[in-house]
Parts: C-alpha cells; sequence; structure tokens
C-alpha cells in the first residue's frame, strides 16, 4: 500500500530535483535522502580511501555517512537537508572538495 | 559465571593509560583483568585529539616522562601504526606578534636543551611549512617530534594486544583491603575480584575510585570542547597552534580559556581545539566556548571560514593541582598503584606511564624519577 495513502497524507504538488542531471520527483517536507529513496537511488557518496558506496545509515542525523553534495555544497547530511525545487544533487566523491 | 576471577594484578579504567599499563604489564608476564564501567575508551581517552606532544611541554618530569613515551609510541606504531592511525607529522606553534616570539624562542631553548627537537621558522617560510596559514604572523617554531594517533582506536589495539582478560561494562565499587590495608582486589557490581595489586587508571574518575580505598586524590574534571568540520582533502599538515596555548594549558584558573590548536586527520577533518574551563561533570554543550575555538581557527587559517563545522564533542581532563600525574604505588596503600591525572596529555604519556608501571610490578626499577608523581604527594595541603 502506498505509504502516503496509509498516513492519509495529503502533500502539496511534487516538485523536481536533479541527481547527477537526472530529473527526480520529490514532494513538499522530504529530505534530499528521502527523495533519493522514493527515485530508487540507495548511494550517493563514495569513501575517502578506498571509493566505497554509501547512502543512508542511520537515518536521523547521527553517523555522517550519507553526506552529499547540494547546489555545489559538499558533507550535508542528505538525511537532515530538506528538498527544494530545483535543488541540484549530485554524487559526492571523497571530500567533496577538489583539491 | 565460569569465569576464573583471581589474577595478577587489576588494572580499573579501560582508557588509553589503562590499556598501556596492561599491555606492559602482561609483557611483563603478570595475569591482567582490565576493567571498566564502559566500553573500552568510553572517557576521556574518546574524547581527546590523539596528541603525542613535547612541544607544549616545559623543561621537568613531565617533559621526560613525554620523550620517554615518544619512544615507546614509535616502536608501537612500528607494530600497530595504520591501525591506530599514527602520525610522525610534527607541529607547529606560531606567534601573532614579535613580543611572543620571543617568549616563544625562549621556551623552545629550554626544551632545547632538556633534549627537545625544535627548528625556528621564521615568517617568511612559514608558508612553506603550513601553506594555508594567516598572512602577517610573526614567526614559529617547528617540533618534529610532535605526533598523533586517533586514540579510541589506539586504546582498543593495545588492549587486544595484551591479552589481558577485558571486563568491559562492569563496575568497581571498591578496593579490597585486607584488615591491615593490603589490596586485596576489587569488588564490582558483578563480583569480586582477587589479586594483590590493582592500577588505579580510572583517569577524570581516579579521585573517586582512590576515595574506595580510603585514600585521597584530587583529582578534577576540566572541560574541553573540540570542534569537528566536514572532511577535507589535506590542508593543515602539522599540529597548529597559538604561543598562547601553553599558559592555558599551565592556568589554574577555573574560568573559560580558549587557545586555537587546529589540526587535520587521517580521516579528512579538521579538529578544533582547545578550550578549558573548570565546570565539574557538566556535559551541556557551551556556544561561548565553541564560537570562541572558530574565531581562534579561522585567525589561524582563514579559508576555515568556508569551512562547516559538522559537529563538537567534549571530554573531562583528569587534572591535578599541580598539573602532574599520579603515577606510582600508593605507600598509604599497599598493593594499590596510580596511573592517571594525566590532563590533556594522557594519550601521550601512557606508553611511558604504563612501561614505568609495569616495571613497578614486577618488582624492577622504574626508568624515571617518580618522585614527582607521587600519588601521596598531596597528603600535607589537605591538612
Amino acid at each position: 500500500m502506498n505509504s502516503l495513502r496509509l498516513a492519509r497524507s495529503r502533500p502539496g504538488p511534487a516538485f523536481t530535483v536533479t541527481f547527477d542531471g537526472r530529473e527526480i520527483e520529490a514532494l513538499p517536507g522530504w529530505t534530499v535522502a528521502a527523495a533519493l529513496w522514493a527515485a530508487g537511488i540507495t548511494s550517493w557518496r563514495t569513501t575517502r580511501h578506498e571509493g566505497r558506496p554509501r547512502g543512508i545509515l542511520c537515518g536521523i542525523g547521527v553517523c555522517f555517512d550519507c553526506l552529499v553534495t547540494v547546489n555545489d555544497r559538499p558533507n550535508q547530511r542528505a538525511c537532515l537537508v530538506p528538498a527544494r525545487p530545483g535543488d541540484v544533487i549530485r554524487t559526492q566523491e571523497g571530500t567533496g572538495h577538489a583539491d | 559465571m565460569s569465569e576464573r576471577l583471581t589474577c595478577d594484578v587489576v588494572v580499573v579504567g579501560a582508557g588509553m593509560v589503562g590499556a598501556a599499563c596492561a599491555l606492559y604489564a602482561a609483557r611483563a608476564g603478570l595475569d591482567v583483568a582490565l576493567v571498566d564501567r564502559g566500553p573500552v575508551a568510553g572517557g576521556t581517552t574518546g574524547a581527546g585529539e590523539g596528541n603525542l606532544l613535547v612541544s607544549d611541554k616545559e623543561p621537568g618530569p613531565e617533559l621526560q616522562l613525554a620523550l620517554f613515551s615518544l619512544g615507546l609510541w614509535a616502536e608501537l606504531a612500528k607494530e600497530l601504526g595504520p591501525a591506530v592511525e599514527y602520525e610522525a607529522k610534527g607541529g607547529v606553534v606560531v606567534a601573532a606578534a614579535p613580543e611572543g616570539l620571543t617568549a616563544l624562542g625562549d621556551f623552545a631553548a629550554g626544551q632545547r636543551a632538556a633534549g627537545v627537537t625544535t627548528v625556528e621558522v621564521a615568517a617568511d617560510r612559514l608558508h612553506d611549512v603550513e601553506p594555508y596559514l594567516a598572512p602577517g604572523l610573526a614567526g614559529g617554531v617547528l617540533y618534529p617530534q610532535d605526533c598523533q594517533v586517533m586514540p579510541a582506536l589506539a586504546a582498543a589495539h593495545l588492549v587486544r594486544a595484551s591479552g589481558a582478560r577485558l571486563l568491559s561494562g562492569r563496575t568497581v565499587t571498591e578496593v579490597l583491603r585486607t584488615p591491615r590495608g593490603t589490596v586485596l582486589g576489587v569488588r564490582t557490581d558483578r563480583g569480586v575480584i582477587h589479586a594483590p595489586a590493582v592500577v588505579n587508571a580510572a583517569g577524570t574518575w581516579g579521585g573517586e575510585l582512590a576515595a574506595t580505598a580510603g585514600v585521597r586524590l584530587p583529582v578534577l574534571p576540566r572541560r574541553g570542547f573540540v570542534l569537528v568540520t566536514e572532511p577535507l582533502p589535506r590542508r593543515v599538515r602539522h599540529k597548529v597552534y597559538a604561543a598562547d596555548y601553553v599558559a592555558d594549558v599551565a592556568s589554574d584558573s577555573a574560568a573559560l580559556h580558549t587557545s586555537p590548536v587546529v589540526e587535520g586527520t587521517a580521516a579528512g577533518p579538521v579538529l578544533i581545539g582547545a578550550s578549558r574551563e573548570r565546570v565539574g561533570f557538566d556535559r551541556s554543550f557551551s556556544l561561548p566556548a565553541v564560537r570562541a575555538l572558530a574565531a581562534g581557527a579561522t585567525r589561524l587559517f582563514p579559508f576555515l571560514e568556508r569551512v562547516r563545522a559538522m559537529r563538537s564533542y567534549l571530554g573531562f581532563r583528569p587534572y591535578l593541582p599541580d598539573h602532574l600525574p599520579a603515577i606510582g604505588a600508593d605507600p598509604r596503600v599497599p598493593g594499590l598503584f596510580h596511573a592517571c591525572g594525566h590532563e590533556g596529555a594522557g594519550i601521550g604519556l601512557a606508553p611511558g606511564t604504563g612501561h614505568l608501571i609495569a616495571r613497578l610490578l614486577s618488582g624492577g626499577v622504574p626508568e624515571l624519577d617518580l618522585a614527582p608523581f607521587r600519588p601521596e604527594r598531596f597528603e600535607r595541603e589537605a591538612r
């Protein structure tokens, strides 16, 4: 069953964000992580030393595993940052800072 | 429980110092039990930066212990180096103004005479050493011997290497003594452990443990915050701090003191310290302390202004009134040994402390004169 219907939620109209250039849909109130998950994306960062995939672990802002680059700003916790119309979300490699 | 609850020595406290005591005691052939009410590195060890410093120490017994300990760390690094993120990266102390630089130069000259390697860095060479430092500083001193480890990993690996029986999640409630006052072992919330020797490596809580043995050891908590940035490429190469840090470490004031201490880590985040205040075991967040840390760090490294701080943590340094640890046998309670009160230097001083304690436990002569660290030295002032 659709979880929105289950919770009798009636969110505002959907909007679009992009992930690595691809358009995905999000609903008001979703975090970046929620939007990515809803689009079937579970990994959006690679680890600094071994390049391993990372996504959500704790989901509540504690573990810093879900770091992602949003609107050119790296190291944001996807599980805490609200998704906003037009957000440009990109896979974060390593520290997310060029050097 | 089928566990044999008798051993040669009980080490109380599974922080860095307890882990080092367990390691060297085990290597001296003793059967060791390591007991902690929490997990390994659950207290001050897990709340520090992992500094192994000589740069902040004036000539004297603590510096001698630090130099001895650094040699042992270098040996441990050969066994465990990458696993504990050991980095012989060096420290850089900078002075903002010419007067500060003169004082720093004098301080370094004294350290040099005591066996510390120091390299003066002129103002126009500072950026060769640390490219992202603020412009306009008066100069600095490079201390190549300063190192860093990741303290929680270091404690855990030392415990593992020791082979000691680790009893975590078990609280020692009393040091047990015979009617004549000699140590019999410890009582815990889950039974008694018999041993003829007990090592108090309970850090900031060492005073409480000593009290259960009927002796006074005035360890007080000195709170410090560390601010953690987002992970960055290596931009801060050394441990870098302002010359006034040394004065803050030596201060006796209870009020908030902060002086910027900035360092990169193997994992990427930059750690920013250091604050000191005596507020008991208050774990609440302090915006004034953390704000002062951020301001001080951006004065040293302006690029940090555009870097996000991700979190902060705090810990309680075990502070004794004369800023020296308590290391050695307690003549008031035969069989009780203390290895606590290392303030903010416990990670660096741990192997030396553990080595000295192991020597005492096995009846040998310690490599250093332990008189300055005598645990009963505060008796007189109490009366």
